[in-house]
């Protein structure tokens, strides 16, 4: 019995997965708990482990291949099996082409007609029947990954070496059609093709066929400009922050944080932490405490604007995320818990959060879930600036670096230690009054760092 | 090719083939003495003589038994009813005898006859005289089914089928006896059963329809080409055996398809083409097959009523568009 082996969905925003590297061949013997494959997703590359004892019969797709959740990366069985059965039920969408469990009928109303009504008249005849599925725009592709398409729509797509998951359908409840594919196959559509080894003799690859993306190093094209391939990192990106900038009503409000007191307390603290043996205590991490500590007395800004469930969603927790930079890219971990949590742990955890995420080890759970974001600039030299809501935040701080400026106190001008915040607020869930005061808090727990014992 | 009737080309087809063939003759009510109900055996009591044009009694039971029985010792008759309603009858002998025969009797005996009358709606004739029967008969192996739309298929099919050798159940239409069309003096003008013909020929939807239904088709066929999309029409004439190949080559080509039937649509001819296609064209649809048939109840009789139950072109047109995609 031939076992397939889909690409799983390894965090709440991967549409799709890229096969970096195969660490299993064809004809090995693998068992469940097994990495055979590296999946980079949006956020990290993680390990593909198989489920299953068996051979490796087939890898279906190269390295460099996207795949959506829930397409076919490999095909398991026993020695001398044949991969054919289950590549012939993946119709190169990776959704399974028969055996439709009717698991996904949420989002079909199809009215099972019931025997005990066969006396009454069936919604059949020249009008459309009344239990057939009505038309709604929608996405094709429903929960459970399957997409829906007309049998032609597949087969042409499977020919093409079209990822249907990537096309957009235009039919009933988003039903991928022909005039999609074609669309798909001349570029104009919203499909990104992705190359789909398909399971007939002779792969058919029309001339209008995308090419398919290679491995993704840059390549050098001609007129000396150099393409790299847009990672699943970026486009989540590019699609998240847009999405951000464009719908939520941002609005900004700075204050200069007085960091006199904060500077001394962090240089007492380190004192202690470095003859305890507790991890060293950042800027950042005051600035985290204090955020949470807000956060807690500020449930209005501990919010999300839930557009579809047409609530706004108080958080019980608090959660700060705190943006890390990749070389490619940005992550957001989340300290969780944080207005409970000491100044040691925070740091602590802020430092494996950060490292990990650099490495690119992180695991979907430990970005998923915050509630408010930080991002920081100071150690660039950057004094101020405003920074893009991290969905489903409702605020996000962006924190400069502590300046040396003048300061005038009791009528006297003396050195000062000032550090520049901006809260970008969504004006859906947080107005002006309750963005400023939740600030003024964070300033004032910031200022008097002992406060936030209390 | 001169231009006839379609009750015309029926008479003509049935006098060629009783001077041809001396074993071929004509029962019914009113088929002699009035010239036929509607008209269609109009002279021919006085070409072949009463032995050969027999009136008979409302007894439908009696005369097409007594028609099976002399096709089975060699005799060609050709049973007029005077609608396919009243076949409910004789339900019994055309399903148990005729249809059965040189099946029960490994082939010693068969059954050359040929049943023909009006069938389907037309106009108001309440629930019981509004039956289209396609769906009924074609249910039971052994008998051939033809439903011309034409007065020129009329006459070369209603010749091949007094030629069979096996029962032909005719269908007719009291609304299109007195179509008008050219048809072939050919006295052996022959259209073998089991073949379609195209209507139109067109690359954006195919529609199937027969009889009546045809002309809707082609009505809507024409609507829908003034908005760009060109329908390919076939007309299968023969229910069975079902000239599928056609529909197969068609839907390949067009990746979808309507059926315009006015049988109920439960069980109904929509519902077997439909489902040969999807058998045979899987991965050629586009769209689920569509059908427009009668909706689900008994004809009504009120005017305005059995005009909203029968099929009509903008039902057709609609189907089509919801195969296109276009609504």
């Amino acid at each position: 019995m031939a076992i397939p082996v889909e690409m799983p969905k390894m965090s709440d925003t991967m549409e799709e997965g890229v096969l970096v590297a195969w660490l299993a061949e064809e004809g090995d013997a693998v068992s469940a708990g097994d990495v055979i494959a590296q999946v980079e997703t949006d956020k990290a590359t993680m390990d593909l482990e198989v489920y299953d004892d068996g051979v490796l019969l087939k890898k279906v797709i190269g390295e460099g291949d996207a795949v959506p959740i829930g397409g076919l990366i490999a095909v398991l069985g026993s020695e001398g099996e044949s991969a054919d059965s289950v590549l012939a039920s993946y119709s190169g969408d990776g959704a399974p082409a028969s055996g439709d469990s009717g698991s996904d009928s949420s989002s079909t109303p199809e009215a099972a007609p019931s025997e005990s009504a066969d006396a009454a008249p069936e919604g059949y005849g020249h009008r459309p029947d009344e239990s057939a599925p009505q038309t709604t725009a929608a996405s094709g592709a429903d929960d459970g990954g399957r997409v829906k398409a007309s049998p032609l729509a597949r087969r042409m797509a499977q020919e093409a070496g079209i990822e249907l998951s990537g096309v957009s359908g235009s039919g009933p409840e988003g039903r991928v059609v022909k005039r999609d594919v074609e669309a798909a196959m001349s570029g104009s559509g919203a499909a990104q093709a992705a190359p789909q080894p398909v399971a007939v003799p002779q792969p058919v690859a029309p001339a209008t066929a995308p090419e398919a993306p290679s491995a993704p190093k840059p390549q050098v094209a001609s007129g000396g400009v150099t393409d790299a391939r847009i990672s699943q990192m970026r486009k989540t990106i590019a699609r998240r922050l847009a999405q951000s900038k464009f719908t939520a009503p941002h609005f900004y409000l700075t204050v200069d944080v007085d960091m006199t007191e904060a500077m001394d307390f962090r240089q007492r603290l380190n004192g202690m932490t470095a003859e305890r043996g507790l991890a060293k205590i950042s800027f950042n991490d005051l600035v985290t405490k204090a955020c949470a500590s807000a956060l807690r007395r500020h449930p209005a800004v501990n919010s999300s604007w839930m557009e579809e469930e047409g609530v706004i969603r108080q958080h019980g927790d608090v959660n700060v995320a705190i943006a890390v930079a990749m070389p490619d890219g940005l992550i957001t971990p989340v300290v969780r818990n944080a207005d409970q949590k000491g100044l040691a742990d925070i740091a602590a955890e802020t430092r494996d959060l950060a490292t990990r995420a650099k490495d690119r080890k992180l695991d979907p759970s430990e970005w998923e879930g915050s509630t408010f974001t930080t991002s920081n600039l100071g150690m660039f030299g950057i004094r101020e600036f405003t920074a893009i809501i991290n969905p489903p935040n409702a605020c996000i701080l962006a924190i400069g670096g502590i300046q040396d400026v003048p300061v005038v106190k009791d009528g006297a001008v003396v050195p000062g230690k000032q550090m520049t915040i901006t809260l970008s607020c969504d004006h859906r869930v947080v107005d002006g009054a309750s963005g400023a005061e939740f600030l003024g808090d964070v300033k004032a727990f910031l200022e008097t760092p002992s406060m936030m014992l209390l | 090719m001169p231009e006839l009737q379609y009750r015309e080309a029926l008479r003509d087809a049935m006098s060629e083939e009783m001077r041809r063939d001396e074993n071929v003759f004509l029962l019914g009510e009113e088929v002699a003495e009035y010239d036929g109900a509607y008209k269609v055996s109009q002279g021919m009591l006085d070409e072949f003589g009463a032995d050969r044009i027999i009136d008979t009694p409302i007894s439908e039971n009696g005369f097409a038994g007594l028609a099976i029985g002399a096709s089975m010792l060699g005799l060609r008759p050709i049973v007029e009813f005077m609608t396919w309603n009243f076949t409910f009858v004789c339900f019994d002998q055309i399903v148990s005898n005729a249809a059965k025969m040189r099946y029960m009797s490994g082939g010693q005996l068969n059954v050359p006859v040929v049943f023909r009358g009006g069938n389907g709606g037309a106009g108001q004739l309440g629930a019981t005289h509004s039956n289209s029967v396609e769906a009924l008969y074609s249910n039971v192996p052994g008998l051939k089914i033809v439903a011309p739309s034409n007065p020129d298929d009329a006459k070369g099919l209603l010749k091949a089928a007094i030629r069979d050798d096996d029962p032909v159940l005719f269908l007719e239409s009291e609304l299109m006896f007195g179509m008008k069309g050219e048809v072939s003096a050919d006295d052996d003008y022959i259209i073998p059963i089991g073949e379609a013909r195209t209507g139109r020929e067109g690359d954006d939807v195919t529609i199937v329809a027969h009889s009546k239904m045809y002309h809707i088709a082609m009505e809507a066929a024409e609507e829908l080409a003034k908005q760009g999309v060109e329908a390919h029409v076939i007309d299968p004439r023969t229910l069975r055996p079902f000239p599928i190949t056609p529909v197969v080559e068609s839907v390949k080509k067009t990746n979808r398809l309507v059926i315009v039937d006015e049988s109920q649509p439960y069980g109904g001819i929509a519902s077997e083409v439909g489902f040969r296609i999807q058998q045979r064209c899987f991965d050629h649809l586009d769209a689920p097959v569509e059908r427009v048939t009668a909706p689900d109840v008994p004809a009504p009789y009120a005017k305005n009523l059995i005009e909203a139950w029968m099929p009509s072109v903008d039902d057709t047109i609609a189907a089509v568009k919801r195969t296109l995609y276009m609504d």
